[in-house]
């Protein structure tokens, strides 16, 4: 089998003293559904950051492809093969459903600002080879009809899956979806999960997800990572994961206790994660 | 001493002279910003306003300049009553710039907030510059042409092995250090002053907690255009041709000096302003006095870039 | 083929708007030409400027520097071609080519002052960016006043220049610009600049080199704003350093954002009747100014989006769109 789509070797970020992320791993082979899963500023996000480039990792290497690309901005990266999507979803507010989804197709696009003001042929040519592509993506993720309209006043699921779309349309091998569900009722969240399973087998893609609804992202992922404090605590198949003690301790915590009716550990972690995280009706 | 150090000592005199000034009008801006993260473009005006009320001040106290026979004694009472009169009168201008002007505009676009306090600067400028109308008592507004700010305290000079000071750098120093340090005392060891940092720190959550964040905001307009009118006084004195458009360059300046020792740092404008009023002094020495107003502005390039949160400040990150 | 086409298009809206210009040019009198030629210099001056404050979300305070450097430029090679004639070419041809040059090389000039200061100060942003911009603005001002006076002119300037900007040079620079904006708004490059302007983090994400972009933003507007210079310096037939300072730069900000930042058309009126209103107020002398200003307070109070927002004049028949929809699609749901 060739490289896989995402290698994480050994990714630390430190921010002054704090060390937010510490050796963090992780392999992505095409295809594959990863979960990544922990309490509130267990460091998910940071990672996302390093691997995205938002912030260049203080230690380690991020390979996309086989080919190195921590240190590059988040622009390379991207060009090269990683997409996300925000925790708090920042879509071009202003912008339409559309032109949020032409500018992600924007990265190949060759001709310039001369080809621009000169309406040169292979500019308008491009144009309409991006056209058509940002209306695919529109179609895929069910958003045809939202076309026109600018983003910031559709509802909320549809910006969610909007900025899906956004991340789809740059052609990426590795999508990382920050909390795609965030914020939805529990059939929506069901149905979002299936359509990012849908997106990775039409794609091949491979997806990394944060989400912090244990049950549903046990459900869509083959594979788990935990983290906690900025360590990796488990890692491994829904099964093993939900098995391992000190997941139950770090991350399901009270929550996972309080629902089987068994006294709550002597020492909480800190932090309101676990409730959060659960909380889903 | 030799004449090159004696040259030198003098440009230090001057430079630090110049340098309070522009102390006293950063800390103005460093409070404004903190507060509102707003760049007050009028706050320069404030500042010439603060000039001309001391000039009409002076002129009512003694009509027709100097009068004879005028004892040390008074002539101090009457410049501190000058100045206390002009803090007074910009205070209250940058209570109601605040009110009219800025405080409606909370939660638009900061770039709305900008191109107002471009408009109220305009305002300022344009405004003094008309020409007297009939109905004041006093010859207000000024008009365009310059004024020449009375000798508030005679000028003594003294000579330190050569080195010239002057009574009113010592006032002006004097002066500024004791405001700088009331200031300090205020932020720090006043419940004002904390209430104050807790709006700086998240306007919204201070409000939440009880602080009345309006009332906070026009007190620190206040207390930075009182600052901004003292600033002028002492200018004043030492040079006194004021003019309706003289408040811009020092205006932008300071600016440059509160973005070099840290915006929202008391301490920081301060040295901020002294660094700014040498380099000036130096620069136009030693090179082309053409390049004074090149330097400020070389001098906030340079910091913006390698030291974007200044001397005092502290390093903020966006959240992703 | 296809370049004759794009040929054609890129020609069309001059080749409309030249015998307007040339019918405007012959028979207006001279006091209406005079301010058609300011109102058209301010056009180009507040739609250059939007690409950077409107499109891109940068906020530049220093426009009149890039100003200076297209009429300082522009004028020095005019003086400098002002014996050559072109000999295959009877003489008004010839200075008209001659001008069309000099315009250019004001234009060329300006752009590498923009890309001069685009690229140290696009690591800063909002207000820090405002401020730098109008610190490398005055720090342009200074240095000419530093330069010899035979070279600039230090603070007197030059003078004596041709009176070559005729009301079609102005209408042609215009016309230049706005097809230069509206190509680049419809086009995929203006939809990354949009973007950097709507969420900088986000666009970077996405794949836009938002450096780059707001890069070429500044030196796409530089140049405009050097021709803005050079017409100017050629109009007045004299320049100095204070032509262009600090509230030159102001002016233009404030066409900008009464047009409405983005929008096109609103920056193209606002010039427009801010040039005008400004020109018929002249008699009140002093107070004009001051009205001036209370209008720009009262307008950001009242309308803080502008006149147009970032709608476009032509979007009116243009676009056939589902503006019903949109407009009642009801509040953003929740969105942070």
């Amino acid at each position: 089998m060739t490289a896989p789509a995402l290698e994480v070797r050994r990714v630390s970020m430190r921010f002054g003293g704090l060390k937010a992320l510490s050796e963090f791993e992780l392999t992505l082979r095409p295809g594959e559904l990863v979960g990544l899963i922990g309490p509130n500023g267990a460091g998910k996000t940071t990672a996302f950051n390093a691997l995205t480039g938002v912030y260049a990792p203080t230690e380690g290497e991020v390979l996309v492809a086989g080919a190195r690309v921590d240190g590059l901005k988040p622009h390379q990266i991207c060009a090269r093969g990683v997409a996300r999507t925000f925790q708090n979803i920042r879509l071009f507010r202003e912008l339409t459903a559309l032109d949020n989804v032409r500018v992600a197709c924007h990265a190949g696009a060759a001709s310039g600002f001369f080809g621009a003001w000169f309406q040169t042929a292979h500019h308008q040519g491009e144009e309409a080879r991006i056209l058509a592509r940002a209306e695919a993506y529109l179609a895929v993720m069910g958003l045809s009809h939202r076309r026109d309209e600018v983003s910031r006043s559709l509802p909320y699921g549809e910006q969610r899956r909007l900025e899906i779309a956004r991340a789809l349309a740059t052609g990426p091998k590795v999508l990382c979806l920050d909390e795609p569900a965030a914020g939805m009722n529990a059939s929506e969240k069901l149905e979002l999960m299936q359509l990012i399973r849908t997106i990775r087998d039409r794609f091949g893609l491979a997806i990394l997800v944060i989400e912090h609804d244990m049950r549903l992202v046990m459900g869509v992922s083959e594979r788990l990572l935990v983290l906690d404090h900025g360590v990796t605590i488990a890692a491994g198949t829904p099964a093993e994961v939900r098995a391992d003690p000190r997941v139950i301790e770090a991350y399901l915590g009270d929550a996972y206790l309080e629902e089987r009716h068994l006294p709550a550990p002597a020492s909480p972690p800190e932090g309101g994660g676990p409730a959060a995280g659960a909380g889903a009706p | 001493m030799s004449d090159a150090l004696v040259e030198l000592l003098q440009h230090l005199v001057n430079g630090l002279s110049v340098g309070t000034i522009y102390a006293l009008i950063a800390l103005g801006y460093t409070m404004v910003y903190g507060v509102l993260k707003l760049i007050n473009f009028a706050h320069g005006d404030v500042y010439m306003v603060g000039a001309y009320a001391g000039f009409y001040l002076a002129d009512l106290l003694t009509p027709g300049g100097r009068a004879a026979g005028d004892g040390a004694a008074g002539a101090m009472l009457r410049a501190l009553v000058v100045t206390a009169g002009a803090m007074a009168i910009c205070g209250l201008l940058g209570y109601l710039i605040e009110r009219l002007a800025y405080r409606p505009l909370r939660g638009q676009a900061r770039i709305t907030s900008l191109i107002t306090a471009i408009g109220v600067s305009f305002l300022l400028e344009y405004g003094f510059q008309l020409q007297p109308w009939g109905f004041m008592p006093i010859p207000f507004p000024p008009g365009p042409s310059p004024r020449f700010f009375p000798e508030l305290v005679r000028r003594a000079d003294w000579s330190l092995g050569g080195v010239s000071i002057s009574n009113y750098d010592v006032i002006g120093l004097a002066v500024a250090l004791a405001l700088m340090l009331g200031l300090q005392f205020v932020v720090f060891r006043t419940r004002f002053g904390t209430a104050m940092r807790a709006v700086s720190f998240d306007p919204q959550v201070a409000g939440l907690m009880g602080i009345p964040v309006n009332r906070i905001i026009s007190w620190t307009f206040v207390l930075g255009s009182a600052l901004a009118a003292a600033a002028a006084i002492l200018n004043a004195v030492p040079r006194p041709q004021i003019n309706p458009l003289f408040g811009l360059m020092p205006g932008l300046k300071a600016f440059v000096a509160a973005v070099l020792g840290g915006i929202g740092s008391v301490p920081g404008a301060m040295v901020g302003g002294l660094v700014l009023g040498l380099a000036e002094e130096f620069v136009a020495a030693y090179t082309l006095s053409s390049l004074k107003d090149a330097i400020a502005f070389t001098v906030l390039i340079l910091v913006l870039l390698f030291r974007p949160e200044g001397l005092f400040g502290r390093v903020t990150v966006e959240k992703v | 083929m296809g370049r004759a086409v794009s040929l054609a298009r890129s020609l069309l809206p001059f080749l409309v708007a030249l015998p307007f210009l040339w019918a405007l040019q012959r028979w207006s009198p001279p006091y209406p030409t005079l301010v058609l030629r300011y109102v058209g210099i301010n056009i180009v001056l507040a739609v250059s400027l939007n690409v950077v404050n409107g499109f891109t979300g940068q906020f530049s305070l220093g426009h009149a520097g890039f100003m200076s450097v297209g009429a300082y430029a522009t004028a020095k090679t005019m003086l400098a071609l002002a014996d050559v004639q072109l000999a295959f070419l009877p003489e008004p041809a010839s200075d008209a080519v001659l001008f069309g040059f000099a315009l250019l090389v004001g234009m060329a000039a300006a752009s590498v002052a923009g890309l001069l200061v685009g690229l140290p100060s696009l690591r800063l942003r909002g207000d820090y960016l405002a401020i730098v911009t109008l610190g490398f603005g005055e720090i342009i001002r200074s240095v000419i006043q530093a330069t010899p006076p035979a070279f600039l002119g230090a603070s007197l300037g030059l003078s004596g220049l041709p009176l070559r900007t005729t009301l079609i040079w102005v209408g042609l620079g215009a016309v230049a610009v706005v097809v230069m904006a509206r190509r680049l708004a419809l086009s995929t490059q203006g939809r990354a600049l949009f973007a950097i302007r709507e969420d900088e983090v986000a666009a970077e994400a996405m794949g836009v080199d938002t450096t780059g972009y707001k890069v070429r933003a500044f030196v796409i507007s530089a140049a405009f704003a050097g021709l803005a210079g050079g017409l100017i310096a050629h109009s007045v037939g004299a320049i100095e350093p204070t032509s262009f300072d600090f509230k030159r730069s102001m002016e233009a900000v404030v066409m900008v954002v009464l047009g409405g930042l983005g929008s096109i058309t609103g920056s193209v009126v606002a010039a427009t009747v801010l040039t005008v209103g400004l020109e018929l107020l002249r008699e009140f002398q002093d107070y004009r100014m001051v009205a001036y200003a209370l209008m720009l307070v009262v307008l950001m109070l009242a309308r803080p989006q502008g006149l147009f927002g970032t709608a476009e004049l032509w979007d009116l028949w243009r676009r056939k769109r589902p503006a019903a929809s949109a407009a009642s699609a009801g509040p953003p749901g929740g969105a942070a």
